[in-house]
């Protein structure tokens, strides 16, 4: 357990900062996800004659594209929060835990 | 008799709305003893069982029952968190549902993926910051010990107890249709193995088991992916081409069909899958077995692309198996061809999509390989649900409400260890009572649950200053109920499973988790918000202390707590 209490980690500024990032952060994530996610599905269910457009001259419609996306980016978005979290939350916790001793 | 034994291991096998397809799926005897899957098998068994007398002798301590003592690393966690997920559910039932009705299939991988970013942003981190063993730890802790204990631990077993009937019924009928076994032996020799791996080896050896899983269904389905391409020259538009060709339905396989039927319940199948993963107890567990906060984001970054990379595989294992086995009358029943056309006349259900595929494109010797893979796949997951059922009479109920956390390690893990046991012999009774019943609706029933009280209590204690102790156990409760009673009252259920006339059910949707959902975070809102009580005081004023350590980590269970 750290030497001092949690009060004066709240008001260490590296602390505000890391909070701040992280749940800011976190959430737009989150909406992003949930965005792109309810966005295919409203889409599934008002309009799936769109995902059923061929693309070109090919069997393959505009619905396959679209789905790989969603799989895709579901990734891609976790690994974004990795890697920013990787780069910078992580050195910002490690300050704090020492400036907390 | 074997038609309908048939019909119920492909509707069981699904989750909850692909029941939809059992009226589509048909005809397939038992066959005939298959030694090349069962001598693989076998060797499965024999590897997990030498890992579990090693795990054994490792996991001395509460700490490396529970958690492996947090010794596992981010990317070991990763796998096995996608073979914790990856249920014959998802790699059978969405093969056989993009095999009947083509991109309907990849509406339901995309849900089954989308949970892990909201888990990634929200949940995994402060998880292994204030957790310990189970996800009870995180939602008791500033709350009122004892009545979220018991809520959470509710909100686990039932939710643990679903799931796990659906598997057992699925693995019955499943090894008998692909090992020729009896039903009850594959009951009993799925609930035996499940003790064994849990009671002796512990979350060790469940990581293991799963891992070992992972790798081979992850192995097995890129072989198959890849030499469906390999037919079609690696031309997507080949394949696809040739499918719409096959399929009777032609083009509609490119778009969405009749799986979704209107919006609402496509909205509300969403919200269950993707917030219910953020609140299956086994899933979550697994978060407390890594070192440190670091370790639990490469964790889910790993299984998220592993389960994304799984469900792509899928879609081209079911568009292979449109164009290789509903052309091959070998893989059909020929007294259904005439009646319910090629595909629909698959040996054994739609469920087998995958599994037929395997012999079309490998022979004897690869079918055998995936049966195996198939039954190893339910053992890894019903190991994790036992682990899960057990921590919360254990750790939970046990140690903390009933013997108020005034209780030595050694008896901790005796109680765990007899409730495992408890849990693998119901697991078998059920399995076997269910074994006529249409139970498919239990997936989709526990990732409702999930959704619906485990979710919101875990996210609003994690996240919400205002949230009280009785506001968690109100909301949660009325959450968890209303779940049960709408999907009592939902077709799936009403119609399907008591047989009551079609178009009577009292609820219109399959999947309630839009309206339970609101009910229990509207409930758990409103009941903090009134309540006045010393406790609702303490609760609010704990929640400074938990989130410095829950955004630091400051303070949290050491990794190799001896």
């Amino acid at each position: 357990m750290a030497a001092l209490g949690y009060e004066a980690i709240q008001r260490n500024p590296k602390y505000q900062q890391l909070v701040r990032q992280r749940s800011v952060f976190g959430w737009t994530l989150t909406a992003v996800t949930l965005f792109i996610y309810f966005g295919f599905i409203l889409l599934i269910g008002y309009a799936p004659k769109f995902l059923g457009i061929p693309i070109g001259n090919s069997v393959m419609t505009l619905g396959l594209p679209i789905g790989l996306f969603v799989i895709v980016s579901a990734f891609v978005l976790v690994w974004i929060y990795v890697a920013r979290a990787n780069a910078s939350y992580d050195s910002l916790t490690r300050a704090i835990v020492e400036e907390s001793r | 008799m074997n038609r309908f034994k048939a019909l119920f291991a492909a509707a069981l096998l699904a989750a909850a709305p692909l029941a939809a397809f059992a009226e589509g799926i048909d005809g397939g005897p038992k066959q005939t003893t298959n030694w090349s899957a069962i001598s693989m098998f076998i060797a499965f068994v024999f590897l997990t069982l030498g890992i579990t007398y090693w795990a054994a002798r490792r996991t001395k301590s509460a700490a490396q029952f529970y958690s492996a003592g947090g010794g596992i690393t981010g990317v070991q966690n990763g796998v096995a968190i996608s073979g914790d997920y990856m249920s014959a559910a998802s790699f059978l039932g969405i093969s056989g549902l993009v095999y009947m009705s083509g991109y309907d299939g990849l509406i339901y991988s995309v849900g089954f993926l989308v949970g892990w970013p909201v888990v990634t942003f929200l949940i995994a981190e402060p998880l292994r910051n204030l957790g310990k063993y189970t996800f009870a730890d995180v939602a008791s802790f500033r709350l009122g010990q004892t009545e979220t204990r018991i809520l959470a631990a509710c909100g686990s077993l039932v939710v643990v107890a679903f799931y796990l009937i659906a598997q057992m019924v699925g693995a019955g009928k499943l090894i008998q249709i692909l090992f020729g076994l009896d039903y009850w032996m594959a009951v009993v020799i799925v609930g035996v193995l499940m003790i064994v791996y849990v009671t002796f080896g512990g979350m060790l050896a469940t990581t293991w088991v799963q891992i070992i899983k992972a790798v081979l269904l992850l192995s097995g389905a890129s072989f198959m992916a890849l030499a469906v391409l390999w037919h079609f020259n690696f031309s997507l538009e080949s394949l696809f081409a040739t499918a719409v060709q096959v399929s009777p339905k032609h083009a509609a396989i490119m778009e969405p069909g009749t799986l979704v039927a209107d919006p609402v319940s496509a909205i509300s199948l969403g919200m269950a899958l993707i917030f219910g993963t953020a609140g299956l107890p086994h899933i979550l567990m697994r978060f407390f077995t890594v070192s440190n906060a670091k370790a639990a984001r490469k964790s889910v970054l790993v299984a998220t692309g592993l389960i994304g990379y799984f469900y792509i595989l899928t879609f081209i294992i079911g568009f292979g198996a449109i164009c290789l086995v509903s052309t091959n009358p070998a893989f059909l029943d020929p007294a259904l061809v005439a009646t319910k056309g090629t595909l629909a006349a698959i040996k054994g259900g739609s469920n087998m999509a995958a599994i037929h595929l395997a012999s079309a494109v490998g022979g004897n010797l690869f079918l055998g390989f995936i049966s195996a893979v198939a039954f190893a796949t339910i053992l890894a997951v019903v190991s994790g649900l036992a682990l899960a059922g057990a921590s919360a009479i254990s750790h939970d109920l046990f140690a903390t409400v009933i013997r108020k956390g005034k209780v030595d390690e050694i008896a901790e893990m005796r109680v765990s260890k007899v409730a495992t046991v408890c849990l693998g012999v119901l697991a078998i009774v059920l399995g076997i009572a269910f074994e006529n019943q249409n139970v498919a609706f239990m997936v989709g029933l526990a990732f409702c649950i999930a959704a619906s009280c485990n979710f919101p209590v875990l996210l609003l204690s994690i996240y919400w200053r205002g949230l009280t102790t009785r506001g968690a156990l109100i909301g949660g409760l009325l959450g968890l109920s209303s779940a049960v009673i709408m999907v009592v009252l939902s077709p799936a259920v009403w119609v399907v499973t008591l047989g009551n006339p079609k178009g009577s059910a009292p609820f219109p949707y399959d999947n309630p988790a839009l309206f339970s959902m609101t009910i229990a975070f509207v409930g758990i809102w409103l009941f903090s918000v009134l309540d006045k009580s010393r406790r609702g005081t303490i609760d609010r004023n704990g929640f400074d202390a938990q989130f410095v350590r829950c955004q630091t980590g400051i303070g949290a269970s050491s990794a190799a707590s001896h």
